[in-house]
């Protein structure tokens, strides 16, 4: 399988995305700067997080306008894998690769702690090897990860089994709607969430519940 | 010609940080502050003499850039 990770101006978790790519698929993702505008010929594009452009204007606003996205815009259309973590998520929303939008916290915290999540959709190249209903811990690192749609869209994300992550009752960290933290585009190529699977690959890093994300995709892309 | 944009959250959509600001004005004593919500305003320079084409612009820069339309609505404010 054959990675690019996209690196904006303060992405912060483009180092740790790369690591756990390297080390679940054997192969060094290319590190594509924004400015770039075509990313290499590859099954997956990963979307970091960090605090792309500052999070000027709006998180992921900026971002959405770069080079780079709008070639991952195109392959994206055309069916290639994307996935966007914390501000990769931002950045998607904003591109509309993904419905909705992510606001500030309920509670106005930067919030950077393990939360505990639902695995609530297995039906997708990024969760096929958990079990539906697993729960899992991810961390959160977000200020601004509430996520918001109008309810005909949560419903429809809802119906068509769009939803992939959801925090487990109690463990909402930022007051998303319908305790959503990850969602799939409307083909399934495309997912975002706010917690970082990335950052729990390794067990000296506290845990390993992210590994199967990464491995889920290897299985699913080659 | 110059314009004034202002950007606020659309009526419905939660706004945490303007909560918190009347928090902190009833917590000084302003008992009469009610509901506060807060947004941005975006001063800009054009170089656009004709009034509707300035308008058209800046509607089509909101959309594209400057609101988020999903929780964001906006008001233009030309001046000569």
């Amino acid at each position: 399988m054959k990675s690019a990770v996209v690196v904006f101006p303060a992405s912060n978790c483009d180092r740790d995305a790369a690591v756990a790519l390297e080390q679940v698929t054997g192969n060094k993702p290319h590190m594509v700067w924004h400015a770039d505008s075509e990313i290499p010929d590859v099954d997956l594009i990963v979307l970091p997080g960090g605090f792309a452009y500052g999070d000027y204007l709006r998180s992921g606003a900026m971002a959405a306008l770069s080079n780079a996205m709008r070639d991952v815009i195109e392959k994206a259309q055309k069916g290639v894998t994307v996935l966007g973590i914390c501000n990769g998520f931002q950045v998607l929303c904003e591109s509309r690769l993904l419905p909705g939008a992510l606001m500030r916290n309920a509670g106005l915290k930067f919030t950077c702690r393990g939360v505990g999540l639902e695995v609530t959709e297995t039906q997708s190249v990024f969760t096929r090897k958990y079990d539906s209903g697993q729960r899992v811990t991810f961390p959160v690192a977000n200020g601004e990860g509430n996520y918001t749609a109008d309810d005909d869209t949560l419903d429809r994300l809802e119906g068509e089994g769009r939803v992939v992550f959801r925090y487990a009752e109690g463990e909402n960290p930022n007051g998303s709607a319908r305790n959503i933290a990850g969602i799939l585009n409307e083909k399934r190529n495309v997912l975002g969430l706010m917690p970082h699977p990335e950052r729990v690959c390794d067990p000296l890093l506290g845990g390993t519940d992210g590994r199967a994300l990464f491995e889920s995709l290897l299985e699913g892309l080659g | 010609m110059k314009a004034r944009v202002f950007v606020t959250l659309k009526n419905g959509v939660l706004d945490p940080q303007g909560k918190a600001i009347g928090h902190a004005l009833n917590g000084l004593g302003f008992s009469s502050v009610g509901d506060v919500r807060q947004g941005k305003v975006i001063d800009i320079d054009l170089h656009e003499s004709d009034a509707g084409k300035a308008r058209a612009a800046l509607n089509e820069m909101c959309q594209k850039l400057l609101a988020n339309t999903v929780i964001e609505k906006y008001e233009i404010e030309l001046k000569a």
